[in-house]
């Protein structure tokens, strides 16, 4: 299978425009391998020919680089792929339990998708929020200070195709090729949405106004 | 108390439109920068004595005097907004609610090494900052302060916002700069640095995100002003992030030397009826810390003296509930996933020291398995390719060190002596 003449056609624009950023072409290639995921939701083998065919590589250079990086899927993820942090210090204050109870709810394990292909699930590294430990992602969006039963939760309801908000995020939750096409270097027009900071980040600012600490004039 | 904060990359933050121009302002800093000279635009950031803030500490002024000038080639400034050393969590929401403070110490820096071209490389976990990052960096261009003839004054800068795609190792400046590239991001052999052969061969500095935001402040205030807060080899201020067992953990930005009581002090302390354990003062790759060392001031100098790393003022805090053991196997799990697999004793050692620390931690090792961690270490350290399998030693060494007892511990009653639920945040309920 390849793509259909349409389809091939605008994911050729978007390849172009992204190009076009990079004083040399090869610098495209992941950006051009998110940008297939958020048409198969995955890195498929259309897709890894379709890099290597716009910046003039061969197809095992291409898959030489997408199998290093772990965004890169090898087989269709969830439409709403769900991350649970289980290094150190999620994982100490409660993501490892977070991650058992989802995973046996959920019914799939690491790197797994559900049947019906809504959600799947994944072991993740630090993801940078750790102030706001236990830590989820849904689409690489923050879900903040979670326990096992906001995460079963968070599931049951996109399942059930409700409206889900990130913590310090969108108002809406992307889906995953959605997510992918920003990845891509092409945003969606969200930026302005959700907060310019929560919780923890605002901890110690609201503690250097309570006190009247600044930094020293200027 | 003597230490007080020092909000300036944090101050607007509470606002709720802090990330857009409008909020964040006219770039004066940038508009005084490029009425400089470049080269007097490079003495201002070594006389502020800023050293980078991304856990290495290299002086960030000499790093851009080393770029040779005159020399016919494109020069590039590269973002490093890799951020994924675990419990480092500054820079992600810095660029969430302060992206332009970023944009606008990218003008400054490329125009004073005399770069057209500049990258920022965000890792790409995290959607809704890359999202901030390009709103931020076309409303500089609306504005003309990205593009052609800025400001007049006929300084072209072009800036691009690359996502990365899942490899911690891509924080390592030149695997960074491989995977920009279009490749794997494995490390380089240094020398050459990329000052001289980074992005495409051409000279390239390579600097953290809270390293390029903070030089608006020091260009608008003065090298002077920087200089006044922190200590004498480690000046200014910095984000210092607090995490887990604490009452309120959070963004802390205070001047270098402040300690970890005085922190705790502002964020109320351990979490109520707890006491603290073991830290990490820069990220899981500095050597932990017990409460023997609440009083060492958090400076680039002192923590080093004490045997470990300011790094990237990543504070992770853990309680008595924490078990010590359990915690290094996560951090070496991490490293072995995360190994890049370039050098034997990075890929190997990592892979090992992993098998060893589970056995340990279901309490089926024996003392002898602390001497072969501990030399497994050992041989990692000093003769891996890149700093990754370095970093992968320091909680094994420390936790030995200070801990040996409850590794003896987990194979005396068989088992992990602790209650994993009760370190969690809903342990006491």
């Amino acid at each position: 299978m390849s793509y259909s003449p349409e389809v091939r056609e605008r994911l050729e624009r978007d390849a172009k425009e992204i190009i076009g950023r990079y004083p040399r072409s090869r610098s495209a290639l992941l950006p051009l391998l998110h940008l297939v995921q958020s048409e198969d939701g995955y890195v498929s083998d259309d897709g890894h020919e379709f890099c290597a065919e716009m910046l003039g590589l061969s197809k095992a250079e291409v898959v030489g680089v997408s199998t290093f990086y772990t965004m890169y899927k090898r087989r269709p993820a969830g439409e709403y792929h769900v991350g649970v942090c289980i290094n150190a210090l999620c994982a100490v204050m409660g993501g490892d339990q977070i991650w058992e109870e989802l995973s046996e709810h959920v019914g799939v394990s690491h790197d797994e998708t559900t049947p019906d292909g809504k959600i799947s699930l994944e072991r993740l590294e630090c993801n940078a929020a750790c102030d706001f430990a236990p830590v989820m992602m849904v689409n690489w969006e923050f879900f903040d200070n979670q326990t096992p039963e906001s995460a079963k939760q968070l599931v049951d309801d996109l399942r059930a195709g409700k409206e889900v908000a990130p913590t310090r995020g969108p108002r809406r939750l992307c889906t995953f090729k959605e997510a992918s096409r920003v990845l891509a270097g092409l945003p969606d027009d969200l930026a302005h949405e959700g907060p310019s900071a929560a919780g923890p980040s605002l901890e110690g600012l609201k503690v250097a106004k309570a006190n009247g600490w600044k930094a020293p004039e200027a | 108390m003597s230490t007080t904060l020092t909000p300036v990359l944090t101050a607007n933050w509470d606002r709720p439109d802090s990330f857009t121009i409008d909020a964040y302002g006219p770039y004066e800093a940038a508009r005084k920068a490029l009425g400089m000279d470049p080269d007097a635009v490079i003495q201002a950031v070594k006389d502020s004595g800023l050293r980078g803030r991304g856990g290495a500490g290299f002086p960030t002024g000499m790093k851009w005097g080393f770029i040779p000038q005159g020399d016919g080639k494109p020069h590039y400034l590269v973002v490093n907004a890799d951020e994924s050393e675990p419990g480092t969590c500054k820079d992600i929401p810095l660029m969430m609610a302060n992206p332009h403070a970023l944009v606008e110490g990218v003008i400054i820096t490329s125009f004073a090494i005399r770069a057209n071209h500049a990258f920022i490389y965000v890792r790409g976990e995290v959607l809704h900052v890359i999202r901030r990052l390009h709103a931020a960096v076309r409303e500089a261009y609306e504005k003309g302060y990205l593009g052609k003839d800025i400001f007049g004054t006929g300084y072209d800068l072009e800036l691009v916002v690359h996502a990365g795609a899942g490899a911690y190792i891509c924080g390592e400046e030149t695997a960074l700069l491989d995977s920009l590239e279009g490749y794997r991001g494995q490390p380089r052999l240094k020398p050459p640095f990329p000052a001289v052969a980074g992005l495409y061969a051409s000279p390239t500095v390579v600097n953290n995100v809270e390293s390029i935001a903070s030089v608006p402040s020091i260009i608008a205030n003065g090298a002077d002003w920087f200089a006044s807060m922190g200590t004498e080899k480690s000046k200014g201020f910095g984000i210092f992030s607090l995490s887990g067992h604490v009452t309120r953990p959070g963004q802390y930005e205070a001047p270098l030397g402040i300690t970890l009581r005085e922190l705790l002090d502002m964020a109320g302390g351990i979490r109520a009826g707890h006491r603290l354990k073991f830290w990490t003062p820069g990220g899981s790759s500095t050597p932990i810390f017990t409460d023997e060392h609440l009083d060492v001031p958090l400076d680039f100098e002192s923590v080093g003296a004490k045997g470990s790393m300011l790094g990237t003022r990543a504070l992770q805090i853990f309680d008595e509930t924490t078990c010590v053991v359990r915690t290094v196997l996560r951090w070496t799990e991490f490293y072995a996933h995360e190994s890049c697999g370039k050098c034997t004793p990075c890929r190997e050692g990592t892979y090992w020291l992993k098998q060893v620390l589970k056995r340990l931690e279901a309490g089926q090792g024996t003392e002898e398995d602390l001497a072969t961690i501990t030399d497994i270490a050992d041989n990692i350290l000093g003769r891996s390719f890149c700093a990754l399998g370095d970093g992968a030693t320091s909680p094994i060494h420390s936790s030995v060190k200070h801990f040996r007892e409850e590794y003896l511990q987990h194979f005396e009653v068989g088992g992990c002596p602790f209650d994993p639920k009760k370190s969690t945040l809903w342990g006491d309920q």
